[in-house]
């Protein structure tokens, strides 16, 4: 058993440490990564984990206000209370939707398998026994359900997949923008600005490093894991991952002219926020 | 003494060197080239940024309608199951 990723998501106003660990198959290959407990998400781990090896995640509250009115919201819900499960999911919905978003990188999808995720925390809401905040649990089906996805797109895209393997290694990426770095502090992602700016970044990216860069970076899973999610060697990761990472660098820099002064107009264009 | 080591040998290795992927050695070559290029400490500093920035949990927004999307499915299965 072997810890493989450990989280920060901001849910019903909280910060959730959550951690997944889990146990490899006989191969040595970790198919399923997002499951809450082997208890109470034992369904879930089955329809998403082909391989079926057991799978643990333990999910570390570091506050947890407004548990009791959770435990009531859900008694309401099992008693056949409709709109207690909209006041339940209500304060997850950026984080369920993020759990998706990045690693589907699309909107669209992203939102489908968003919706699948809380259709099927209803429908085995029963199972759910409250050892950890619901939102955790939702957040965990969200992660599988996007993971699910991923791996049909994968087998779909089959044709996308021998293209890459025609094009062969890649070459060194050069940096293209050597001005000394302005730190863009967490703060300035309240800015929507910056927000659209990572995300058109990450746009920017092909397929192949925008999977190795949002698994790795974004769902913070190890160079390992991230292998192994994708199918690929771990020299392939940490080759994507390092193009990936100078793409997005770029991408963010201010400008080749090197107008890193906040209070230029050339600067206020490049990075408003 | 530090063997010296070239702007391109340190941006390969530079995604490496902020997973604590590298060797002690190859480490202290490119702490001791940081010291004298500013291009590659640029690199790294801006590398370094980007990494944080896109794993904080606020990097993603909600696109707009979801909320109204996810509750009418949501009612379509209640109305089913209930």
């Amino acid at each position: 058993m072997c810890l493989l990723a450990r989280r920060v998501i901001t849910c019903h106003g909280e910060q959730i440490v959550a951690e997944d660990r889990k146990a490899k198959n006989e191969e040595g290959n970790v198919s399923c990564i997002a499951n809450l407990d082997p208890t109470h998400g034992q369904e879930i781990l089955e329809a998403g984990d082909a391989a079926g090896s057991p799978a643990t995640t333990s999910a570390v509250l570091t506050k947890r206000p407004g548990a009791a009115s959770e435990a009531e919201l859900i008694e309401r819900v099992l008693k056949g209370d409709d709109e207690a499960f909209r006041e339940l999911v209500r304060p997850c919905e950026h984080a369920v939707f993020m759990a998706t978003q990045v690693i589907l990188n699309n909107e669209a999808d992203a939102e489908d398998a968003a919706q699948e995720a809380v259709l099927k925390a209803f429908t085995n809401l029963a199972k759910f026994r409250g050892d950890s905040k619901f939102s955790t649990w939702l957040i965990r089906i969200a992660t599988n359900e996007a993971l699910m996805k991923l791996r049909k797109q994968r087998h779909q895209k089959l044709h996308d997949s021998l293209d890459e393997q025609r094009d062969g290694e890649e070459g060194d990426y050069v940096p293209r923008d050597f001005a000394d770095w302005r730190e863009i502090p967490s703060e300035a992602l309240q800015k929507k600005e910056l927000r659209q700016a990572l995300s058109r970044a990450l746009t920017s990216l092909t397929r192949k490093h925008r999977d190795v860069f949002v698994l790795r970076d974004v769902q913070h899973f190890s160079i390992e894991e991230t292998a192994n999610l994708l199918g690929i060697r771990k020299s392939a990761v940490k080759t994507r991952l390092l193009r990936a990472r100078l793409q997005m660098r770029d991408a963010l820099a201010p400008g080749i002219d090197g107008s890193w002064s906040a209070g230029r107009a050339e600067y206020q264009q490049v990075r408003p926020w | 003494m530090v063997v010296e080591i070239s702007c391109e040998e340190v941006w390969r290795e530079i995604s490496k060197y902020l997973d604590g992927e590298i060797s002690e050695e190859m480490r202290a070559r490119m702490e001791e080239h940081f010291k004298g290029c500013k291009h590659c400490t640029a690199v790294l500093d801006g590398t370094r940024n980007v990494v944080r920035l896109v794993g904080d949990a606020r990097a993603f927004e909600l696109p707009a309608g979801f909320s109204n999307r996810l509750y009418l499915k949501l009612n379509r299965r209640l109305g089913k199951d209930r």
